[in-house]
Formats: structure tokens, sequence, C-alpha cells
């Protein structure tokens, strides 16, 4: 269990495990640091959840809708034991278990592969009424994205995990208002977000997604809801931390070149848990 | 041959004595349960039946969900909605994870009828069979739909079982079991192959009679499952009759027609002919009517098998010179 500053710690690690990562390859930096916070409260302090032994069936499940920020859950994933650290710099390499976008069948741990947008909620809906059969409280949380969300497919599994009561279920939508195109209200806007989801039945909650009390609070508050599932409208910054990635578009899907790594790892700032990943060359 | 009922019946009542036998098999429908026969195992198991609406892709994720559970779901809806509308979710949450669904689809084909073109599909074969993963099996019969359902429970990962609307006599010999992958010979031949799948073994077996008053042998050989393809026994057939027609109730382009293609263009080239529709929607009219004006027939089989013994003998004839 980690407490408020412990998670915070572990989120800022996550967050220079992404700058790391993409900056020697490719991959999406921006969303996977403004998600850091809420996948580091889930890895290391919410989540029923054993290592090494990825398919306990009690386990609670994180389903990882917008797959292109998997470098967070990676580095999460590793830092919780799922792998060894040095695997992370496989990523996106040939003959990796760390796909550019999560693959369930090389990576034990992973709940689904992910990718094309839209799909998550509709798998964890399904889990969720396995869980049900199978007489199990444990939770699923489906993350996804803000731009996400004008795929149709959400809708309709938001209706199913209404339909179906199913109040396991939390959906934390990390809204940083930025899509590849541009911002979300420009390229196509899905304002009023909670006010859609109290629509079709759901528990609303909705919180600053990068401070962790408020995220603490959030899932203690779903933990409690009943009846209906529940869905955390997670205000995020795209590239929080880091001021030339926060809040710009292009962040998206670009790796920061080797300056604008270090740059980012210093406004990130030094992390007292775990150590800084090292590169093959300076072993 | 005796007058039954269709294959969505088969899968209807196989289902139903699953739902007794394995704890772990569920179904979800798209507001189609009573169309699709899924209906009896909803009203006798309603904690393992799940309603999603009209939502198929949602659904093909659910179920992926269940299955990443380790249930068993059977998603059921019309040919059109899972291969055409739910392609993508197929593809992701499906195939690409492994996940063991088992997508049980009425109303494929021509034989759909009245609803017309949009409800017809004749492309569904050619969109599963190229995925990864998946298997695809197209049953001839309510006996072989119940023996392909019941069967498809001990297979492990995803499957695409197509099931026609219409009734259909029984064709299929329910004494030789039935296996996944297993193509099954109903009639042995020696001047031409017929390999049929779905209504048209029914349609291939006339054909064999109409070709054998004229002094032709054909063999007939049900392939049930268009993948994975039993190469075996198509290639050790082939080679007994160097002539091949293929029948089915879609596209030429890409269904068996297309495996059988594939296969034989690199392990045994022979003619291949092939029986189906030419790329080409449907319409509106009864079963008959539509099997008729496109060609499924039983006479059409028979001009198939005349013109791909015709260039055999062509080809032989090249040879000689």
């Amino acid at each position: 269990m980690a407490n408020t500053r412990e998670v915070k710690e572990i989120a800022k690690r996550i967050k220079r495990d992404v700058i790391q990562l993409t900056s020697k390859n490719t991959g999406h930096p921006g969303g996977a640091i403004g998600a850091a916070d809420i996948i580091a409260e889930l890895y290391f302090n919410r989540l029923h959840h054993r290592p090494s032994h990825p398919d306990w069936e009690d386990r609670d499940r994180f389903v990882l809708s917008n797959g292109h920020i998997c470098t967070a859950l990676y580095s999460a994933m590793a830092r919780s034991g799922y792998f060894p650290i040095e695997e992370l710099w496989t990523f996106r390499k040939l003959n990796s278990r760390l796909q550019g976008h999560p693959s369930r069948i090389d990576l034990p741990g992973l709940e689904t592969s992910a990718g094309p947008l839209g799909q998550g909620l509709s798998i964890a809906n399904g889990m969720a009424l396995a869980h049900r059969l199978r007489g199990s409280d444990a939770k699923i949380y489906c993350l996804v994205g803000d731009g996400e969300i004008q795929e149709g497919q959400v809708w309709e599994s938001a209706m199913t995990a209404a339909h179906h009561h199913l109040d396991q279920i939390a959906l934390i939508v990390s809204w940083n208002d930025i899509q590849i195109d541009g911002h979300v209200k420009d390229v196509m806007n899905i304002e009023p977000i909670a006010e859609k989801f109290k629509a079709f039945g759901w528990h609303t909650i909705e919180i600053d997604g990068n401070k962790v009390n408020e995220i603490k609070n959030a899932f203690d508050q779903f933990e409690q809801n009943t009846g209906a599932p529940t869905a955390i409208i997670a205000k995020t910054v795209i590239g929080k931390d880091v001021s030339f990635m926060e809040d710009e578009a292009i962040w998206h899907g670009k790796a920061p070149s080797a300056e604008e790594a270090t740059r980012a790892l210093e406004e990130i700032g030094t992390c007292s848990f775990g150590t800084d990943l090292i590169t093959k060359e300076e072993y | 041959m005796t007058k039954a009922k269709s294959g969505r019946d088969g899968f209807g009542k196989a289902l139903l004595e699953l739902g007794e036998k394995n704890q772990n098999v569920v179904a979800l429908c798209a507001d189609l349960a009573e169309s699709v026969r899924v209906e009896a195992f909803a009203n006798k198991y309603p904690e393992r039946y799940f309603q999603i609406g009209i939502s198929e892709q949602d659904m093909i994720g659910t179920a992926s969900g269940l299955a990443l559970s380790n249930y068993i779901p059977f998603a059921t809806t019309y040919a059109v909605f899972a291969a055409q509308r739910a392609n993508e979710q197929i593809r992701l949450a499906a195939c690409y994870n492994q996940a063991n669904v088992k997508i049980a689809v009425s109303h494929a084909g021509l034989t759909c009828g009245e609803d017309g073109a949009t409800h017809q599909a004749l492309e569904d074969i050619a969109s599963m069979r190229v995925m990864p993963e998946m298997t695809v099996i197209v049953p001839a019969d309510e006996n072989e739909a119940y023996e392909a359902t019941k069967a498809s429970v001990e297979w492990i990962g995803p499957i695409y079982l197509r099931l026609g609307r219409t009734p259909v006599p029984i064709v299929t010999n329910d004494t030789s079991p039935f296996q996944i992958g297993k193509a099954r010979t109903l009639k042995n031949g020696t001047d031409v192959s017929i390999f049929a799948c779905g209504i048209m073994v029914e349609r291939a077996l006339q054909a064999r009679e109409q070709l054998a008053s004229e002094g032709i042998n054909a063999s007939v050989i049900n392939i049930h499952t268009i993948k994975p393809l039993d190469k075996e026994t198509i290639i050790n057939e082939v080679q007994h009759t160097d002539c091949v027609v293929t029948a089915e109730e879609h596209s030429i382009i890409g269904g068996l027609g297309g495996a059988i293609s594939e296969l034989l263009a690199e392990e045994h080239p022979v003619p291949v002919h092939k029986v189906g529709t030419q790329d080409t929607f449907g319409e509106s009219a009864s079963p008959e009517e539509l099997l008729e004006k496109y060609g499924l027939t039983a006479a059409k089989i028979v001009t198939a098998c005349k013109e791909a013994l015709g260039q055999k003998e062509q080809n032989l004839k090249r040879v000689r010179s």
C-alpha cells in the first residue's frame, strides 16, 4: 500500500520511464505522462493483484483502453514486478513482448490487447459479468482517453454497463483535451462529459486526475457505489510537469529528442522510488 | 434425404444441451434471440444469458471479456452484423487477444431471402477467413450445425459459425463423427471433385446424380471447416480427379472457392471452377428464387463440372502435344 506522497513519487518514476523509453524510440509520451498518477495509484495502492501470478482469477483488473499510452502501463508493471525492469528497453523492438500497442498474448499481466479506440469498456463489461457469475467482488478499472469517447462503441458499452448494473466497474476518463489533430473541443466536442454519463445512468465523480489525493478519494467513493457503474472524469494535463509538453497536441505521438528528454527529466525531477533505467551502452 | 430444419435450429438445440453440461457456457445476443435460436437457452439459463441490445460491436467486446475470464461465450446475431459490422472488434478483442469466443451467426447468404441484400452476407467467409487465429465453420444442415456447436466448445480459440435461416434437408451422415478441420467425403468419384459447404452440399449431391446419368463420376466432399482447411483430404482427393468445382452460398471471391484455389495453385494446380455469387449483392425474393437467379443450383454445378472437365482435357492435350 502506498500513501499519497509515495504514489506521487512512483508517478514521477513512471513519467521518467516514459520519457526515457519514448526518447530512445517512438511512442506516445504525452498522454502516458498525464495518466501516470492514476496508473501509479492503481498498481501500487489500489489493485488487488499478484504480479508473480498474473492469472490469479480473483484479481482486480485494469483494462487500458487507450492502448497508445502503454509506456505508463509497462512502467507500472515492470516496477511492480510483472517483468524485469531492463525489459522495458525492448519496447517497440523486434521480438519484444512490449509491443507499440499492448498485446495480451505476448505479455502476461496485460488484461487485453488495445490500440484501436473505443473497445476497452466492452471488454471490461464482459470481465465484470464474469466476476458476477463467479460470485467475485473484484473490481474492474478501465482507462479511456477523452478523444476516445468520440467512438460510438464507448456509448454502446456505457449503456450495457448501466443496464446490467455493473457497479464493480470504474471507468476513468483521462480528460486532457488533446487528440492528434488538436484540442478535443475543436476536433469534436465531447463536453459535457459527466452529464453524458449521468444521463446514461452512471455514478459520476469529477476530479483533478493529476492530484493523487483526489484520485484516492475518487476510488474510495467508487468502492462504496452500488447499483450502477462509476465514471471518474479525471482532468489531466498532457505531458504534466514537462513545460514544453503540457497542453501541446504534438506530444500525443511524438518522441522527445535526446536534448528534449534531458530537459524533461530535469523538469520532472529526481525520484526516490527505484532507479533510472540504464541503457545497455551504460552498463 | 429427409426434410429437416435449418442450421440455426441445430445450433439452438446444441446450445441448450451445452448449457446443461457445461456451466462455463454463456450466451449473448444483440436483440435477435428468437431468430438466432438462443431464446431457449435464455429462458432456461437466464443468469448465463446477456442481452446486449442492438450493439454488435459492444457484444463482441463483452463476449471477449467473458472469454478472457474463462467463460465460453456464444455471441449471436446475423452474419452481416458480426463479420462485417463488428469486424474490427472481432480482429482485436477476439482474434488478437486469442479469446475463446464463439461467434454464431444466422441468416448467412441468399437464403436470408426477402429481407434483401442488406441482410444477405455474401462476403463474411472471406472477411473472417483472413483473420489470424480465427476458425471458420459452415455447417451443411441442422445435424451438422448441432455437431459443430458441440465441437466448438472443445476447441480453444475464436470460431465463426455460419448458420442459415432456411430449412434444408439433412445430407450429412451422422454416423461419421464431426471433427473441426476434417472434411467429410460424402461420395467418391473419379472424374471431378466437388467441394461444397453449407446448403450447397445438398445441391452438389443432386448435381452428382445428374452427372452420373451422363456418365460422369463426381465426388462430393463437404468442406464444413473453411479454416483450417483440410489440406490433406483435399489434395488426396484432387490427385484422383485433377479437376475441381467449388460450391458455396457466398461470393466466389475469398470464400471456399478462394481458399481451395489458393491451396491448389501452390500444391496441385488443376482447373478450379467456382459456383457462388459473382461479385454482386443479392436482392429481395424467396430463397429458392434467389438461388435460381444467382446461379446457386445443381444445374450450375453440373455446368461448372463439365467446364472444368473440358479444361482438364485441354490441358492434357496441350501436354501431349
